[in-house]
């Protein structure tokens, strides 16, 4: 592969925005591979997930096999390589929310979405998620959704949140 | 050296070993996964606990990885305290909970280290009843079957992949009990050393392919000691045989030259010894070019008709053994026979070997290269034309990284910390080629030049080296990195055809020996046995244009195990065949030079008989048959020595045994005055008995004829070596040139080497196998010839042979998977000159100006050298090309591309029972 | 009580600007360091004030300071700070408030920590999730690049430090200090193997300290009151102030600041407000998911690390799950196991295959599907997962200390499930 050809299909795959994003991260690591982490979260910001396409042009561009980076990206939990919903619910499964009942409004989340975890609804609004503990304990249960951090989750409160997107994903 | 106790028994131990190691070396059966011994340890499998007590009066003591603690003065250790052996038992239950229950199926039962560890830790029943993971596995070429659910996770695979051959293609994803091994899609492995993981893995994940579908289980093997075939390294081998097909070849150890590893030429390389194209009866050629069969004896007196007081000339091989060529060689006489290499490689290669015989370098092991600490190539692809001194160059390359882990107190066998510590700290290797080499990624620099550029390189650094001024920053950068260096290393070869790059090579060995008597000088030569070949013809040197030149005057010429076509221009073929000289070839495989002989003559191949081969360091090897060879044919060594004496010779009369075969070249020449201690001779016995080829185990022999007769048969007789076709014997305290496989009770796999070696990572018990023919001298390199012929700036295209490891060695590329993997003959052009000539990587161009105009596929690389082009050597059609040549390119207009198509491997592998391949 | 780490943080109040945190004598700490004292001198205060490392272990933080070489001792290049602020341990929620609340009582920490130690590059290894913090943490950095607070020559000293956050792509196991440097080195988050320990060889394969949070946030009060001061702030055998925090069923779940060495009973009854109507407190955990359950006999204990370990537990984080007598200990136990198999690096073979065998047994006993031999096993699986050094990491013995524990005051719960063929609590329905 030459560096001219690796330029092209790579401008095809990252946009130019992504490239700089990548480059600052460039700057402060002493290998290339040291910003792998980081350029799979720039990819991933905009996009959602990282396709293979993305997956492989990022490996290009700093210098690392394909196999090395998908060791990476399938490490972490929150590098998604499969697309997901316009918000990620990141569902806290731990301990203290499971004492104050997560399963249960689990459960109800799962009923109004019409998905399990792992399942994205069908007008694409969420894809459901677990994660380990939020930090959050003492306003337990917590969720978050999309950027937002929601606590003290009760079968209302997820009725409000998600009650009318319950229809769109009846199949 | 450092004293320890375990269970109550004092032992000493090495300084600076783990105690894994010293139990190893105590011959304490202590079980591990992801240790291996090339590869140190990492601690992940946790197999090999054992307890370590504070003091004496410490009775609790506490459970640590026998891997990952260094013996210390006095520490006392426990394998059999009952929480040790809890310990490893339970480790084998957790690695059993996702394990399918395939044993019966997998090509690893048998040899399956996973297996024999199950065992020693006693674990039986399963608790676990939980369901399963399972993966997918993938597709990874026509060599590597890959079977994910048997995966133990210890590391090995990735770590000896990527950390050890550098391959980039395969490695660790996913977490947890999720954990994958493999490609980031299916495809072909790139790695040259791809074959290891079927050794390195301690189970049935990665097996061989080619020998999977063609199966055979490891205790219905017969196998024997041999010596690969491939190149000029000499990498020893165990090929496996059933049934009378040769049914694999894995590595056999030897501490100074492969160690524990062998390149995929070696290892599948093998398969053409099954071809169809095998020559099984001697033919005769009829008017019409149609051969006959006909049987040894009407063979041999049709010859004998041809040679009453016939003028008999001979062309030898650097293919074959030296006893054959020796035999040839003194049956027509050293002024009738040629060593068999084309004229160009004749000329270099005895050049380089009075190099290396006068030279005050250290010609070295692959075991020396990998402790040389500054490294420069000259004109050499190492991993296409000595693959395993590619990967040596590898390892020594982590010297500055051991370096700094001693600084630091790390014992050398702390990998991952050893390997987090340096980062990407490297001992210097320099590489001068006219094109990329895959060693460039560890390359501190990388340098593209033409052939006679190389060359004028390495003069200038060898006169900077002498003190004269470089004006040329780089090379004083060179010049100081080797002067500096504590164990330099110059390695070069014949490769390019060049001989003054080889004159360069030594002089700069020599200046550097003017003050540093360790430095190593190490010269590549192409063929397995072209150092022994060019040794015998070294005096004479009679080279193939001599023969096609006085063709008229020869009534009989005898052919051995040489290709014609490879070596003459197509002209000189002609001119040959139509000189009306009789041609008798013997020969493994059809060829070019069979289809023109008036008799041919079926030899065996390599697993059917025995010889000397003589590697780059000038190493005497022996191979012994594996199995006798089938139908007519015969070793080329016994076809020599009847068609001597059907001749009427008288020198050859007396010998009958391969033995005194060696012992009459060891007399004919003070050279190969030791010839006869390569390997014990056939009357070699261990406490009366001879090896056996076949395991103790060895399930088959009353079966295979069950159907005709419920008689045992009886097993053949080898009535030339030490070996015996059969179980019966002993493998124990041979000498290492003797032995056949490894095996030992509760050690089926290949870990049971630890058995057969002095300790652990160290030579065989027998000592290391072969002989050095070759020693350097104190007198240091006369006359070098250090002109270089100024090139004149030209329009056209200078041709450079590239050499591949698939494709470009002779046999090996009759072998159907090799085949797939060499594809189709190729173009390598530089960035620039693919955009001159407005071509793209696939596309075809047309290659005119050195025999009729051919169409080759074209290969972008990173680097080659201006005005040069590098054509895929050894290639069918690229006979006509010849190195050197001035050729006009342009691009292949009238070429289409074809429709993608399944390639063959897709289609078999689909086959393969019981593989679950992706949907 | 004087309130040292929370000074800045109210309900209602945070002082993420660089001229609030000033005004509440902000970076006098820094100032006092940079010119009146030496690192060796910074060195020498926070080992006499006997921190103890915040992150769950309680290492004492001067002690392994003292351990990165200096001078002539170390190789040329760079050294590395590295902030851990992976808060992943479930019920743990101390770190994510230093961070969101008062961002520059770290970067000050930071600061200071490596002056001490010559590091001229910091880290702040963020938890992904935690986007408010990250922002703050940011917009905080950026402050002080722009007042001379990070960059080059700090204050007009000698002294330069570049600072960068970097959050997290997830996973508990990046919280242990030697896979976040893998993570940091953009590489798979497997732990390293020690020794080497990261102070000598650690990011990029150079002398790197790692702490946690609260640890660094403890330094500037250090150096600005002196080693002796933060003495005097525990209650009990240890230095300092912690912030503790109680979740569960109690009235007043939350996280505060008290003296090391708090009574237990003071923390959950007094702070917490003691348990919800209708709960009885059946147990707890005292510092987050990986320490031993304790039992209402030891509600009197103080919060000090030795006393705690007397009693058969860790301090860990010092944030306390509370197990009341309506929710299942086993099915808790069960959560808490789902989590560290989940969490598992994968590399070593007791953790990654041990633990979901371990889950396997107890999904049996908590579903109904419970066998006697059942509970010889989980001991079995104790005893070979447990021990420090029988994993590669401290990932899967923390795993086995609530299920050791759980066995130990539980026990009657166990064989109930096995007895019964389902739970008593939840009749497989999950917590109330
Ligand atoms: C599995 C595992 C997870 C850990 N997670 C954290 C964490 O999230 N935050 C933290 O500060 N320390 C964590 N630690 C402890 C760190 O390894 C390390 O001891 C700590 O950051 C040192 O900081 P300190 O000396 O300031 O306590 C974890 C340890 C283990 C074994
Ligand atoms: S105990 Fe082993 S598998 Fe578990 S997290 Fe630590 S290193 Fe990884
Ligand atoms: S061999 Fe020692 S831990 Fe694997």
């Amino acid at each position: 592969m030459t560096q001219d050809m690796i330029q092209t299909d790579l401008n095809s795959v990252l946009s130019h925005e992504e490239i700089q994003a990548i480059d600052a991260e460039l700057a402060h690591v002493p290998y290339k591979s040291g910003a792998a982490i980081d350029a799979l979260k720039i990819v991933q910001a905009k996009r959602g997930w990282v396709s293979d396409d993305c997956l492989i042009a990022i490996a290009r561009y700093l210098q690392m096999s394909a196999e090395q980076l998908e060791g990476v990206a399938t490490f972490y939990n929150l590098i998604y390589r499969r697309p997901v919903g316009e918000k990620v619910i990141l569902f806290c499964d731990s301990v203290s929310c499971w004492i104050s009942n997560s399963d249960g409004i689990k459960a109800k989340i799962s009923d109004l979405l019409g998905i399990d975890y792992g399942g994205t609804t069908l007008d694409n609004r969420y894809t459901l998620l677990p994660v380990p503990c939020l930090g959050a304990c003492d306003r337990a249960p917590v969720m978050m959704v999309g950027e937002d951090l929601v606590t003290h989750l009760d079968e209302a409160r997820v009725q409000l949140l998600f009650g009318q997107t319950t229809e769109a994903n009846k199949d | 050296m450092p004293t320890i106790t375990i269970d109550g028994q004092t032992l000493e131990v090495n300084k600076g070993d783990n105690i894994l190691e010293a139990c190893l070396n105590a011959g304490l059966d202590l079980p591990y996964f992801c240790w291996h011994p090339a590869m140190g340890s990492i601690g992940s499998c946790r197999q090999c606990a054992l307890v370590q007590y504070q003091n004496e009066n410490d009775t609790h003591g506490r459970i640590v990885m026998g891997c990952m603690t260094s013996v210390t003065e006095g520490a006392r250790f426990s394998l059999d305290a009952k929480n040790a052996v809890e310990f490893r038992e339970a480790v084998v239950e957790s690695l059993m909970l996702n394990h399918p229950h395939d044993c019966p199926v997998c090509a690893e039962g048998g040899e399956c280290h996973l297996q024999d560890m199950t065992v020693m830790v006693g674990h039986r029943d399963r608790r676990y009843r939980g369901s399963k993971n399972t993966h997918r596995n993938q597709y990874l070429g026509p060599l590597i079957h890959h079977e994910m659910n048997r995966c133990i996770t210890c590391y090995r695979c990735e770590r000896f992949y990527r950390d050890y051959a550098g391959g980039t293609d395969l490695g660790a994803q996913a977490s947890r009990d999720r954990l994958y091994f493999g490609r980031q899609q299916d495809g072909v492995l790139e790695s040259e050393f791809s074959g290891n993981l079927v050794e390195v893995c301690p189970t049935g994940v990665f097996t061989d392919k080619p020998f999977l579908a063609d199966f055979s289980r490891k205790w219905d093997l017969q196998s024997s000691p041999s010596i690969c075939g491939g190149c000029g390294v000499g990498c020893n081998i165990a090929p496996g045989e059933r049934y009378g097909r040769l049914k694999r070849i894995h590595n056999r150890y030897n501490h100074d030259i492969n160690g524990y590893f062998i390149c995929d030429r070696g290892r599948f390389g093998g398969g053409y010894v099954n071809s169809k194209r095998r020559i099984n009866f001697a033919g005769l050629q009829g008017t019409d070019g149609s051969f006959a069969a006909i049987n040894q004896e009407a063979a041999l007196s049709k010859a004998q008709t041809w040679m009453q007081n016939a003028r008999i000339a001979g062309i030898g091989s650097p293919r074959a053994s030296l006893e054959s060529n020796f035999l040839l060689q003194t049956w027509v006489g050293s002024d009738q026979f040629s060593a068999g290499f084309s004229d160009a490689e004749g000329s270099i290669l005895n050049r380089q070997i009075e190099i290396l015989q006068s030279t005050r370098a250290m010609n070295p092991s692959i075991k020396q290269m990998e402790s040389a600490d500054a490294i420069l190539v000259l004109g050499e692809d190492l991993t296409n034309t000595a693959p395993r001194v590619a990967l040596g160059l590898r390892q020594a390359v982590r010297n500055k990284s051991l370096a700094m882990a001693e600084q630091m107190g790390l014992p050398d066998w702390q990998d991952a910390a050893v390997r987090n510590l340096a980062q990407d700290a490297l001992s210097p290797l320099i590489i001068v080629t006219s094109y990329s080499s895959r060693l460039d990624d560890i390359a501190l620099h990388t340098l593209t030049l033409t052939p006679n550029e190389i060359a004028e390189f390495g003069c200038n650094i060898a006169a900077r080296l002498q003190g004269k001024p470089a004006h040329n920053a780089l090379i004083d950068e060179i010049a100081e990195c080797l002067s500096g260096a504590k164990r330099p290393l110059i390695i070069s070869g014949s490769s390019m055809l060049q001989g003054n790059i080889i004159e360069s090579a030594a002089a700069v060995a020599e200046a550097l020996c003017e003050h540093n008597a360790n430095t190593m000088l190490s010269l590549c030569a192409p063929e397995a046995n072209s150092v022994g070949a060019a040794m015998l013809s070294q005096a004479t040197n009679l080279s193939l244009s001599n023969i096609v030149e006085g063709a008229d005057d020869i009534d009989v010429l005898v052919v051995l195990e040489n290709d014609l076509a490879r070596r003459l221009d197509p002209a000189s073929v002609k001119k040959l065949v139509e000189s009306g000289t009789k041609i008798i070839a013997l020969d493994v495989l059809e060829n070019t030079t069979l289809d023109h002989s008036t008799l041919v003559l079926p030899a065996a191949s390599f697993a059917e008989s025995q010889g000397t081969l003589v590697n780059n360091e000038g190493r005497a090897q022996r191979f012994f048959s594996v199995f006798p060879p089938a139908h007519d044919r015969l070793p080329s060594w016994q076809w020599l020595l009847q068609l001597a004496t059907c001749s009427g010779s008288s020198q050859l009369s007396a010998l009958t045994h391969f033995d005194e075969v060696v012992d009459a070249c060891a007399a004919s020449r003070p050279i190969f005055a030791n010839l006869s201690e390569v390997a014990p001779d056939r009357s070699f016995r261990d406490r009366g008995q001879k090896i056996p080829r076949q395991t103790h185990r060895y399930s088959g022999r009353t079966a295979v004829n069950a159907a005709v007769s419920v008689h045992e048969p009886q097993q053949p007789i080898d009535r030339e070596t030490p070996l015996a076709f059969s179980m019966e014997g002993l493998n124990r305290d041979q000498p290492a040139a003797l032995t056949p496989y490894v095996w030992s009770p509760g050690w089926n796999s290949n870990q049971s080497l630890h058995k057969f070696q002095a300790e652990v990572d160290g030579p065989l018990k027998g000592g290391s196998a072969g002989l050095r023919l070759l020693v350097s001298s104190t007198k240091g390199v006369q006359k070098l010839s250090l002109t270089t012929p100024v090139s004149e700036k030209s329009d056209l295209w200078q041709l450079v042979p590239v050499h591949c490891l698939h494709g470009s060695e002779e046999l090996s590329r009759h072998t159907d998977e090799i085949a797939e993997l060499a594809g189709d003959a190729f173009l390598t052009l530089s960035i620039a000159t693919a955009k001159e000539l407005d071509v793209d990587e696939g596309d075809r161009i047309s290659v005119a100006g050195c025999g009729d105009t051919i169409s080759l596929t074209v290969k972008i690389v990173e680097r080659m050298a201006a005005g040069c082009a590098g054509y895929s050597i050894g290639f069918a059609s690229t006979r006509e090309l010849t190195t050197g040549a001035e050729v006009h390119l342009q691009r292949d207009i009238a070429w289409q591309p074809l429709k993608p198509s399944l390639i063959a491997s897709d289609r078999d592998s689909m086959h393969i029972g019981g593989v679950n391949r992706h949907v | 009580m004087e309130k040292v780490l929370t000074r800045n943080i109210g309900p209602e109040q945070h002082t993420t600007n660089l001229a609030a945190y000033k005004a509440n004598y902000g970076y006098r700490g820094l100032k006092k360091a940079l010119t009146e004292m030496s690192p060796d001198d910074c060195q020498a205060a926070v080992k006499n004030s006997n921190l103890r490392g915040r992150g769950g272990a309680g290492f004492p933080t001067g002690m392994k300071w003292s351990f990165v070489p200096k001078g002539d001792a170390c190789s040329p290049g760079h050294k590395y700070l590295v902030c851990n602020a992976d808060e992943m341990e479930p019920g743990t929620f101390k770190d994510r408030l230093l961070m969101e609340c008062d961002p520059h009582q770290l970067i000050e920490g930071m600061l200071l920590a490596a002056y001490t130690i010559g590091a001229d590059i910091a880290y702040i290894f963020i938890r992904g999730e935690y986007l408010v913090a990250i922002q703050r943490l940011r917009d905080a950095i950026a402050e002080c690049y722009a007042n001379s607070y990070l960059g080059e020559r700090i204050l007009g000293s000698d002294f330069s430090l570049e600072m960068y956050v970097h959050p997290s792509a997830g996973r508990y196991i990046c919280g242990e200090e030697t896979a976040l440097i893998n993570a940091l080195e953009g590489k798979r988050a497997n732990p390293r193997a020690k020794p080497p320990f990261p102070q000598v060889s650690g990011l990029w394969g150079r002398p790197t300290i790692v702490n946690n949070v609260e640890t660094l946030c403890n330094i500037p009060h250090i150096i600005d009151h002196g080693a002796d001061w933060f003495k005097t702030l525990g209650v009990g055998e240890d230095s300092g102030t912690k912030l503790f925090g109680v979740s569960g069923k109690v009235n007043n779940p939350g996280c505060w600041e008290l003296p090391m060495g708090t009574p237990i009973r003071e923390i959950v009854e007094d702070h917490a407000g003691g348990m919800r109507d209708g709960f009885q407190l059946k147990g707890f955990l005292p510092g987050g998911g990986s320490t031993d359950f304790l039992v209402p006999e030891h509600l009197d204990l103080a919060m000090d690390y030795n006393v705690i370990g007397a009693a058969g537990s860790r301090m860990g984080t010092g944030t306390m799950i509370i197990l009341d007598d309506r929710t299942c200990p086993v099915g808790m136990v069960l959560n808490l196991i789902r989590f560290f198999a989940q969490e598992s690096c994968g590399f070593c073979t007791p953790c990654r295959d041990g633990l979901p065998w371990s889950r396997q047994v107890l999904e049996d006993i908590e579903n109904g599907a419970g066998r006697a031999e059942d509970l010889e096993t989980l001991a079995y699986q104790v005893k070979y997962i447990g021990a420090i050094g029988n994993t590669h990491c401290a990932l899967a013995p923390g795993a086995m200390e609530p299920l050791q524990s759980a066995m130990k005051y539980f026990y009657d719960d166990f064989v109930q499930h096995i007895d019964a063929g389902h739970c008593p609590y939840h009749n497989g329905k999950g917590a109330l």
